[in-house]
C-alpha cells in the first residue's frame, strides 16, 4: 500500500518477471540480444540510481525481487507473466513453473499466470490443462513474436489459437494478456498490428482481453480496437517509465488513453526487473497533466490514480482490496463499461483533489 | 504505386549531378530520401546511417577492401549489388585488370536502435538505402551493410542479391512488403494532416470550417511540404485547389472532428515511437555524454558526418 496526503492507493503491479536471463542461460545469440535488448530498456528510461550493471540485470534473485516489490516497492499484489523464449534461453526466459514457485512461497503477495501456444497443437491444449491443474492461474501471457524452430512467431487468429482460448474459457482463465513483438508469421506483415485481438474479443466476450504495452508501438490501433471491445483492456507497462524521461509525452499518453477507454481499462505495471515499481508509482501518484495540454485532456484525479494502480486488477484477478483504499465509483464490472470513445475530460472547474 | 521512395522530391538530386558536391555528400543526401517507414523521419535524421564511403576505384575490388575492413563482425560481408550494364566491367577487376569500370563503388553502414527490431521495416530502410545510392549516375556498385541485428546477414544478403525480401526469409513470409509500405504512408499522411490542421485552427480555422480547406490555405513550409509530399506518395493529386480533408483513399472526410481525434493519436503514437527509438539507438550506442551497452561504440565525430 502507497500512502500520500492521507490517501491510501492499493497496488497491484500487473506485468512482472522472474527470468533468468544471465549469460548461462543464454542459449545462442538471440538470447544474449533480448536481454541486451530489455537492459536498454531499463538504462533508457529508468532515472540514473535505478540501473544495475548488466550482469545482475540479467541474474538478479529472489531476495532483490522481494524487496523492490514489496519492501521499497509498495506492491500489494504481484502478478507474474511468464514469456518462455525456449529458443533463445536453456531453460527458458520466465516459465510458469519458475515464477509459480515463487509464487508458492509469498502466496499472499505474487500470483503466476499461465500460458500457451497454438503451435503446439493438440498435445500443447493437455498441456495446458496439467499446467492449469498445478499453478491455478486466472490468467494467461501470450508472446505472438516467440520464436519455435523455423516459426517466427503467431496470430490470435490462428485457428489452434481458438481451441485455446475455448480452453480457457472452459477452465476459467479468462485474462488473456497479450504482448505483441517484433515478428509473426508472415513476415510482411506488420507484427505489432493488433487487428487480431479485434477479433477474437468478439468472438470470446466472456474473455478479458489485457493488451501489454498498450499496444505500442502501436498506440492508434490500440485506441481504435478498445473504443469497438469492451472487454479489450490496457496493460501500462514499458508506457509508465516516459513519466520520468519524458513527461509530456506520458501526459499524452495517458491522455489519449482515457479519451479513447476510460479510466476502468488501464492496469499499472513496472515490466519489473526491466522498470521499479518504487519509483513509477511514486511519481505516477505526484503525476498530473500539463496545464497548457488539460483543455483538452482534463486533469487525473486521486480516483483514476488509484483504479490505475490497483483496483482495475484486483477486480480482473479478484482481490480484496482494504476498505479505505476503495474509491467512491469503483468502475463497472467488465463488459458493462459501454462506449468509451470520448469518456470526457474532468470539468476543469471542480476541484482537484490530485 | 510505386513502392520505393520518391526521388521526385523537394531535394533536387538530379541536379547534382556534374557539380562540386563531393560525391560522398551526394551519397548523404541520397540516404536522406530514405525514411524509416514506421517513424517517417529520414534515416540520416535519424542516426541510423554510420558511415558512407566511396571507392573511386570502383567495382568489386572497393568491396573487397570494404569487407576487410569490417571484418571481426563475424558476419558475412555482403557483395556490392552490381548493376546490369557495368556487370561485366566489374567482373574483370576480379580478374586484376587495372582497367576497372569507370564508376565508384559506394559502401553504407547502417545501424537500428535494437537488435530485434522488426526485420520487415530493416529490410524496407536497407533495400531503398541501396536504391537510392545505386540512382546516383556514377554510381556502379554498392554495398549496404545493417549491424547489429538478428537478422542482419539475411537482410544483407537479401539486398545485395535483390532477392526481395521473400526470398530473403523463405518460408516466413508470404508476399513483399508493398502492402506493409503502404500502411505507413498512410498513417504518415495522416499524422501530417493532423499537423497541418493544426497550424490552421492555430491561425483562426474553425474545425468545422476545415472541411472546405484547399491546399492552398496551407502556409507555406516543412509541415505543407511534408504533407504534399505525402498525399503523392500515397497516390493523391497535390495541386493548390485540391481540398485538403480527404482521407488516405482520397475521399472528401465526413466527421471533421472525429477524424482529426483520431489523427491527433496517429501523430501521437509515431512521435513517441520516435521519441522511444531515438532514446534506445543513443542508449545503445552512446550519445556523446556517455558510452553505449554495446561494444565496438562508433566515435561521436562519425555520428556527425553528414550533408549539411
Amino acid at each position: 500500500m502507497y500512502e500520500k496526503d492521507g490517501e491510501k492507493y492499493y497496488i497491484v503491479d500487473s506485468h512482472i518477471h522472474f527470468w533468468d536471463g544471465g549469460a548461462a542461460n543464454q542459449k545462442n545469440r538471440y538470447g544474449a540480444g533480448f536481454t541486451g535488448c530489455f537492459y536498454d530498456y531499463q538504462k533508457n528510461l529508468s532515472p540514473a540510481e535505478w540501473v544495475w550493471d548488466l550482469e545482475k540485470f540479467g541474474s538478479y534473485t529472489e531476495d532483490d525481487l522481494m524487496h523492490d516489490l514489496f519492501e521499497a516497492g509498495y506492491v500489494d499484489k504481484g502478478i507474474f507473466q511468464p514469456t518462455y523464449l525456449t529458443d533463445f534461453y536453456t531453460n527458458g526466459f520466465n516459465t510458469t513453473e519458475r515464477n509459480g514457485a515463487l509464487a508458492e512461497k509469498h502466496p499472499e503477495k505474487l500470483i503466476t499466470n499461465g500460458a500457451w501456444d497454438p503451435r503446439d497443437g493438440e498435445a500443447g491444449l493437455d498441456a495446458l490443462e496439467a499446467l492449469h491443474e498445478r499453478w491455478q492461474f486466472k490468467g494467461v501471457k501470450l508472446y505472438t513474436a516467440e520464436w519455435k524452430g523455423d516459426s517466427k512467431g503467431w496470430k490470435l487468429t490462428d485457428p489452434w489459437s481458438y481451441r485455446y482460448l475455448e480452453k480457457c474459457e472452459q477452465l476459467g482463465v479468462k485474462n488473456i494478456h497479450v504482448h505483441k513483438g517484433p515478428t509473426i508469421y508472415p513476415l510482411n506483415r506488420d507484427a505489432f498490428d493488433v487487428a487480431d485481438v479485434d477479433d477474437v474479443a468478439t468472438a470470446f466476450p466472456n474473455l478479458n482481453f489485457i493488451i501489454e504495452h498498450v499496444g505500442l508501438p502501436r498506440l492508434e490501433d490500440f485506441c481504435w480496437i478498445a473504443t469497438q471491445e469492451p472487454n479489450v483492456y490496457g496493460g501500462l507497462a514499458v508506457a509508465m517509465p516516459f513519466i520520468h524521461s519524458r513527461p509530456r509525452y506520458f501526459a499524452q499518453m495517458i491522455g489519449e488513453l482515457l479519451y479513447w477507454l476510460d479510466e476502468n481499462r488501464l492496469t499499472f505495471a513496472s515490466d519489473y526487473a526491466i522498470w521499479q515499481p518504487k519509483w513509477l508509482v511514486e511519481m505516477f501518484v505526484d503525476f498530473q497533466i500539463p496545464e497548457d495540454m488539460q483543455g483538452e485532456y482534463g486533469v487525473l484525479t486521486t480516483e483514476v490514480k488509484k483504479k490505475i494502480l490497483g483496483l482495475n486488477a484486483a477486480r480482473l484477478y479478484g482481490f480484496e482490496v482494504p476498505e479505505d483504499a476503495q474509491v467512491k465509483s469503483p468502475g463497472l464490472v467488465t463488459g458493462e463499461s459501454g462506449p468509451a470513445v470520448g469518456s470526457a475530460p474532468v470539468d476543469e472547474t471542480a476541484p482537484v483533489t490530485a | 504505386m510505386s513502392g520505393g521512395p520518391g526521388l521526385s522530391g523537394g531535394l533536387g538530386l538530379s541536379g547534382l549531378s556534374g557539380s562540386r558536391v563531393p560525391r560522398e555528400q551526394e551519397v548523404w543526401i541520397a540516404l536522406g530520401l530514405v525514411r524509416d517507414p514506421e517513424l517517417d523521419e529520414p534515416i540520416t535524421e535519424l542516426n541510423f546511417v554510420t558511415e558512407v564511403r566511396v571507392d573511386e576505384a570502383g567495382g568489386v575490388r572497393a568491396d573487397r577492401a570494404a569487407g576487410s575492413s569490417v571484418s571481426g563482425s563475424g558476419e558475412a560481408l555482403a557483395g556490392g549489388r552490381v548493376r546490369p550494364d557495368v556487370a561485366g566491367g566489374a567482373a574483370s577487376a576480379v580478374d586484376g585488370a587495372d582497367s576497372v569500370a569507370d564508376g565508384a563503388h559506394v559502401y553504407v553502414r547502417l545501424r537500428l536502435p535494437t537488435y530485434f527490431c522488426a526485420p520487415n521495416f530493416a529490410y524496407l530502410m536497407v533495400a531503398d538505402a541501396h536504391d537510392v545510392v545505386t540512382k546516383l549516375a556514377w554510381v556502379d556498385t554498392v554495398t549496404v551493410r545493417l549491424e547489429d541485428h538478428f537478422a542482419s546477414e539475411e537482410i544483407n544478403g537479401g539486398v545485395a542479391d535483390d532477392a526481395g525480401f521473400s526470398g530473403s526469409f523463405p518460408g516466413q513470409a508470404e508476399g513483399e512488403l508493398d502492402e506493409l509500405r503502404a500502411t505507413f504512408q498512410r498513417k504518415a499522411h495522416t499524422a501530417c494532416l493532423e499537423r497541418s490542421c493544426r497550424s490552421l485552427i492555430e491561425a483562426g480555422w474553425e474545425v468545422e470550417g476545415l472541411a472546405s480547406a484547399r491546399l492552398s490555405d496551407l502556409p507555406p513550409g516543412t509541415a505543407t511540404e511534408a504533407l504534399l509530399r505525402r498525399r503523392a506518395e500515397i497516390g493523391l493529386s497535390h495541386q493548390p485547389g485540391d481540398p485538403l480533408m480527404v482521407d488516405s483513399s482520397g475521399a472528401p472526410v465526413a466527421d471533421v472532428p472525429k477524424h482529426l481525434r483520431f489523427a491527433k493519436t496517429v501523430r501521437v503514437s509515431i512521435d513517441g515511437n520516435g521519441i522511444f527509438c531515438r532514446g534506445l539507438l543513443a542508449t545503445r550506442y552512446g550519445d556523446g555524454s556517455s558510452p553505449g551497452t554495446l561494444s565496438g561504440v562508433i566515435p561521436v565525430a562519425d555520428l556527425w558526418r553528414r550533408a549539411s
